[in-house]
Parts: structure tokens; sequence; C-alpha cells
């Protein structure tokens, strides 16, 4: 292991709060915008940099460019209508959002989920943690100018896209997984489709391995930079691969197993150095590990039974007051969905816990302080921030 | 629709009030003073003008196919749409065929693709990357959401009909549309210029005060001149 | 979750306990003892994780309720904070220095709820909306598509129903 300190003495000091006197008037600082339209941001959202030479010394970031006002628009839809605005909330792994909502429901409406269901919403969460990671490797090798990963990535995640259009019908947004279970069961021989998809996907992420991991160029830009002191995840609210590469073993999946997780054999992929390296590294492990456990889930599905609990009609359902917190692992973090009802026939308030939420506010605005500006694409993407899920 | 008993809390100040774009006098580091306005120094205040059409046909024509056959897409991913752009550009449905790759800015782009609903925030931002196109430029809208609103009809932060605020050479309909939808697009656009009805850029400059006062009724901020090049 | 109640109930004069789950549950707290509280669970009890901190607009009793959601990543519980406070004029103390990511739960809930934080940074900067001047839209007295029609343009032949009279003739006409 090696690790980079360039000199940085010669640069402002800071305040202990983190804040640094900068006098723009004084021509030494240039303050820049890097986003919302650039290539080099994960999706729509924007850092206002303020640098000294080619160092940062202050990142805010400035979000609500996506902002659609969920949380308003869901108080005002029945119980039902609102599932097919919650996977609209994260747009690259929406089933996570699905999953929540739907046992939020269940759980204050007292709805028993058939045990099939329950397998068949594990085997789609697990696809779109696939899904999302694909999306992070090529986005993560692509912010330090190799291209040609991202093509692979997206050519394997259109594959398991096909598995999902077979499943669900739809490429992006599913609506499968719904209050009391889901809308279908498997389609005849998708086990073997599924089997093929994954054998190409490990042939791709060896490939992967060799150009990315190895590279030494990727080696040496993503080595001991971008380091979170593992002492900082509680007060920053790290969850998730980013909270593993720092040697803390927490994943909803294990700590606190939700649908089927108890059932399945897995350990929690852990790193150590908690820089851009051992996060892409955590990340590339765990992409390993969702297809062996789709490869468990399907082996241990049992045949098609009940998928779909009885619900009250939707124009009447009425859930009595009560409040609740459900969350899940997605590729980001811990995700949840809070949600107060008060016996009429809408939600009182549903509030959207995203990991991007702390990732990319506070704690991206500490990290980037003393970073070189060309690593700041790198530091962004390794946190794996999608910006949807912050301003909903 | 005011509640009577709230009063609403302090804010920093908005649009042209902002402290960085009012005037000041800079010291460099050399010593040398001098005064920046920056609403004035940094932006050209000029409108836009309309572009003259050839007066040969055939060279008109010419012309038009040359557009239609490098659409530059300016890498602006506005909203969830953007997340078919990736599969897009990627060998399983390469748009790199028909002459259609991405740029990083707005000066080497000539079709901005509003990847579904705008957010008044993202519009600015929308309008201000639209302007600093060069000519000929094209506007494609993708998703319900940017036709008539979409599922977003209720919401108080989206726009429900962009050609109010941008002119629009066509929409893709979907929620969000498939990679084969926007490559069948990207053919359509192609015959509308071929055609010579790719005129976005001069409706733009022709109803110049129209486009303006629907994006001023909507965005409250205004911190920007009214043209930006 | 029922032991840890009753060593911290008479301390805090903490309401009844909600066992939503056995590893969730909520308390209500006066907001004298709030800080106390937090500052208890996350340097003993071991809550060391703020899952979320938000507000729920109950109109009807001129209150908000914040909610702050604790975890403890030891035992994989969960014990959500309930704290009421009146609507008008609505301001709470600052837990910044006890999570520094507060500050972000505390810059969305100025600007969607009104609700205040002196003392919070940039608590007052724009961070979702930007040049808002109605009433914060998560309030439940704002109502969005009254604004929504009054400012955005609408393509005509569209038609907006609202949702549930609508499911209703569709789905149900004989009315049930």
């Amino acid at each position: 292991m090696f690790k980079i300190e360039p000199d940085r003495s010669q640069y402002p000091a800071h305040n202990p709060d983190g804040s640094c006197d900068i006098d723009l008037s004084s021509g030494k600082y240039v303050k820049i915008w890097h986003g919302p339209n650039h290539p080099g941001i994960t999706g729509n959202m924007s850092l206002e940099l303020t640098i000294c030479g080619d160092e940062v010394v202050e990142g805010r970031t400035r979000v609500g460019y996506l902002h659609r006002g969920f949380e308003k628009l869901m108080e005002r839809r029945t119980f039902i209508q609102v599932f097919p605005i919650v996977c609209r909330v994260c747009v690259p792994e929406p089933d996570l959002n699905e999953y929540c909502y739907a046992a939020a429901i269940e759980e204050l409406a007292g709805i028993e989920v058939p045990d099939y269901a329950n397998w068949m919403r594990t085997l789609i969460l697990e696809m779109g943690r696939f899904n999302s990671y694909m999306m992070y490797l090529g986005g993560q090798s692509g912010s330090l100018g190799m291209g040609v990963i991202g093509q692979w990535t997206t050519y394997v995640r259109d594959l398991m896209l096909d598995r999902f259009e077979e499943l669900t019908g739809a490429r992006v947004y599913h609506m499968f997984i719904l209050p009391g279970g889901v809308r279908d069961v498997l389609p005849d021989g998708f086990a073997a489709r599924m089997e093929e998809t994954l054998k190409t996907a490990e042939r791709y992420l060896d490939d992967v391995d060799k150009v990315m991991f190895q590279n030494a160029v990727f080696n040496k830009r993503t080595r001991g930079v971008g380091y979170i002191d593992p002492a900082l995840f509680d007060s920053y609210g790290v969850t998730g691969p980013t909270a593993r590469a720092g040697g803390a073993t927490t994943d909803v999946r294990r700590d606190a197993p939700y649908l089927k997780y108890d059932e399945l054999d897995f350990e929690p992929v852990t790193g150590t150095d908690s820089d851009i390296w051992a996060r892409a590294d955590v990340r590339r492990r765990d992409t390993r590990l969702s297809i062996d456990l789709i490869r468990q889930i399907l082996v241990k599905m049992q045949k098609p039974g009940e998928y779909f609990a009885k619900i009250p009609n939707v124009l009447h359902w009425k859930i009595p007051y009560g409040e609740t917190y459900i969350r899940g692992e997605s590729s980001r973090g811990e995700y949840g969905y809070y949600l107060v009802t008060d016996g009429t026939g809408y939600p009182r308030r549903i509030n959207v816990r995203g990991p991007s939420y702390t990732h990319a506010m506070a704690l991206l605005e500490r990290l980037i302080v003393n970073t070189n500006i060309s690593d700041v694409g790198a530091l962004m993407v390794s946190l794996h921030t999608y910006p949807p899920e912050i301003e909903r | 629709m005011k509640d009577e008993k709230y009063t609403p809390l302090p804010r920093r100040p908005i649009g042209l009030d902002r402290e960085e774009l009012k005037k000041r006098t800079v010291t460099a580091p050399d010593g040398q003073t001098f005064e920046v306005d920056p609403i004035r120094d940094y932006y050209c205040q000029d409108a836009p003008k309309a572009h003259q059409r050839s007066y040969i046909k055939i060279v008109e024509d010419f012309f038009n196919w040359c557009r239609a056959e490098s659409l530059w897409i300016l890498g602006y991913g506005t909203g969830c749409g953007a997340i078919e752009m990736r599969p897009l550009m990627t060998p399983r449905f390469d748009a790199y065929r028909y002459g259609i790759q991405w740029r990083p800015t707005p000066r080497q782009a000539n079709l901005l693709m509003i990847s579904g609903y705008l957010s008044v925030k993202t519009l600015k931002r929308a309008i201000r990357s639209y302007e600093q196109m060069q000519n000929p430029k094209y506007v494609v809208g993708l998703g319900s959401c940017t036709i008539n609103g979409g599922m977003y009809w209720d919401s108080y932060n989206t726009i429900k009909k962009l050609d109010e605020y941008l002119p629009v050479d066509l929409y893709i309909a979907g929620c969000m549309p498939r990679p084969e939808a926007l490559l069948a697009g990207f053919e359509d656009l192609k015959k509308i210029i071929k055609a010579g009805g790719g005129e976005g850029a001069n409706k733009y400059a022709e109803n110049f005060e129209w486009y303006k006062a629907n994006q001023k009724s909507v965005i409250k901020d205004w911190d920007m001149p009214d043209y930006n090049w | 979750m029922r032991a840890l109640y009753d060593r911290l109930k008479d301390r805090f004069q903490l309401g009844e306990l909600t066992r939503q789950r056995p590893d969730l549950g909520f308390v209500t707290v006066g907001r004298d003892h709030l800080r106390a509280l937090l500052v208890e669970l996350k340097d003993v009890e071991g809550f060391t994780h703020l899952v979320l901190f938000t507000a729920v607009d109950w109109l009807e009793d001129g209150q908000f309720q914040l909610t702050y959601l604790l975890n403890n990543r030891a035992t994989a519980q969960d014990l959500g904070v309930r704290l009421m406070i009146p609507r008008e004029g609505a301001s709470m103390d600052t837990i910044h220095d006890l999570w520094p990511t507060a500050e972000t739960y505390q810059r969305e809930l100025y600007e969607m709820f009104g609700i205040d934080f002196p003392g919070s940074p940039r608590v007052d900067e724009d961070f979702i909306l930007e040049g808002w001047t109605d009433l914060p839209p998560n309030r439940r007295d704002f109502d969005t598509k009254e604004y929504s029609e009054a400012t955005f343009a609408e393509r005509a032949g569209r038609e907006s129903h609202d949702p549930r009279d609508h499911m209703k003739q569709k789905l149900y006409p004989d009315g049930e």
C-alpha cells in the first residue's frame, strides 16, 4: 500500500469549523461551477468550487435541479396511486423504492405477503443492485478517462435490462413490487436465460478487473485519494459500500435482514483503506456477490405459488394512525422510507432517506477541501451519488 | 393562498440583488484596481438575430443535409431520461453510426435534448445552455413530462409545456422513451431538418420577447442577462 | 427496547413508548429534555447513527412533529424521538454540533416547512428551491395543484382529473 500525500502547507489555513476565510477580490482565488451541465458530474447537480491554483479550498454542493416535490405529491394521492411515483425517486435503482414503500404500507395496514412474492422481491432487488453497480463501474472509470469500461458495463447492464423487460415489461421503471406482493410470476425458462446473462457478466467483469483495477493510472490516481476517516462514519451518516470500504461491516442485508436475506448465504464485503480505490474495489466485489445471490435465489425459490395478497378496495383503503420506518440496503447505502398515516385514505407524510443525501452534501463538502481539481470528478463518483434521491 | 399567520423566514437575497452581481472594485495581485460590473462585463447583451436562408434552394438543401447528418447532442441530462442516453451511445444501440454524438459543451453542440421533466431551477440552466449553442440549433423534448406535465401535472416545481419556453422541434413520447424510440425520433428530426423545417433558432429570435416573458413569469430568481452568448 | 425506555423514562420525562416493531420504537419528549436525551442516546446508549431528521405537519392541531430517528448499529435497534412544536413561529434548537450531517436536514426543513434553526450554518441559503416566495411547499396549507395551475402554462386538450374521483368513476361506477 502506498499513500500519496502532497505537500499542502502553502495553501490557506482552515478555521476549526472547516470554513476558510476567502477574499475573492484578492485575485488569488477563482470560483468555478462544476456542473450541472458538465460531463464530470454524476447527474444533474453541481459543485461550487473555490480554487487556489489547482487546489480546491472550498466546495459547496448545490442541488435541487431535479426537485419534483414528490413528498408533496404523495400526500395528494391515495395509497395505491403513490406506487407509480415512488420508483421515480431514484432512477438507476428504482426497485428498492418500491419495496420500501410497499413494506411500509403492508406493515401499517397489517398485510401478510406470500412467501413466493418475497423471493421475487429479493430477486428484483439484487438485479437492480447489479445494474446500479454496472453504472458505477462505468462512471468511476470514465471519470479517470477510461471510456471503454463504460461501454462494456453499459452493455452488460443492457443484458440485465433484457431480463427485467422479460420479467416486468419495462426497462427502467419496472413498477413490479406493489403493496401486497408482486405483479407476476417468473416466466418459463427465466433461470436458464439469467444464467447465460450472469456468465456474460462475469466474463466482462474479469476484463474490468484486468483493465481497470490492474491499470497503473487507475491505481496511482485513486490510492490514498479521498480518504474518509472511519471515525467520521457515524457523525456524517456514512453507510453502505462507502462505509464498508473503511472497514465497517454495516450492511442492512446482514444487520437487519429483510425479505429473504436471512435464508441466503453471504458475508458483507469489506475493504480497509477507505479511499477511492477501496470503494471501487468493494463495489466490484459486491457486484460478484450480487451475481452469487441471484444464483442462490433462483435455486432456493420454490415453485410459483401465491404471489399477491388480498388488499382492501383501493378506493376505500384507509390506514389507521401509525408511523414506521423501513430500510433496505441499496447499492449506495442505507435507503429508507418514513411513513406516517393518519386514518384517512392518503398518507400524511412520506420521507425518503437516500444515502446520497448525507454522502453528497455534508460529507462531500468536507472531503473536497484540499483535493486537486482533477480528482474532484473521481471523488464525487466514488461516493456513488444519485441526485434525485437528495431532493426528490 | 397565502396564510396570514405565516411570516416568511429571512432568506439570502435573490436575483440581481445578489452580492456577487453588484458593481465592485477589484484589486489585482499586482496592485492595479479596476471596476467590475458582472452583468455588463461578463456577457454580451445583444438580442439574437434570425439567420438568413440562402437564395438558391439547392444550396440551402445541401446545408440542411449537412446539418441533418451531424446532430451533436449537448451532454446535459436534465431529468431521468438521461439514463437511456448511456445505452444509446454504447454498442447495443450505437447512435454514433447515424452521425449523432455527445459533446460536453454547448459551443460544440447543435441539439439540446431535454431529457424529461424540467424543474424551474433546471429550466434556467437549460435556457442558458440553449442560448450558448451556435445556430442552427434544435431542441428535442423527451417524455410525457415535457409535453404536458405527465405525471407531474400538479407539481409546484416542474413546467408543463416546454414549447412555451424553448422552441421545440420534436417531442418523443413515453415515460421514459426506449432507445429504439429515440433512434426513430432522431430519424424523424433528420427528415424535418432536410425538409427545411428545423427553424427553431429563427423562431426563437423572431419571438424573443414572447419567450422571455414566459421564461421570466416562471423563473423568479432571474440573475442573468436577457440573452447569454 | 423496553429496558432502555425504563432506564430513560423518568430522567427525561418521556411519553409513552410506541413499539412499532421489536427493533423500532417511538417516544415523545419535551423540548427542554430533547438535547439531553439525544446526547445521552448518542454517547451512552450507542445510538450513534442519525438515520433521518424530518418533520410532519399536523395542521389540524397547529403543530409540527419533528422526528429524530436514531440507529444503534451494534444492537440493530431504531429509536424515533418525537417532538411537537407549535406551527406559528416554528423554531427549534440546532443539533448540527452533534451530527454535522444534521445541517443538511435543517436546511431542508427551513426551506420546505419554514422551521427556523437559529445557529445552524448556512440555514438561510437556497437549498432545493430557487427564489421561492410562496408558502414553504411542504406545509399542508400550501396547495400544489392551485399553484401549478396559476404558474405554469398548460397544454390545451389535456384533461386533468382529481386522482381519487377519477378512479372512483372509472373503476367503480356504481359507487360500492
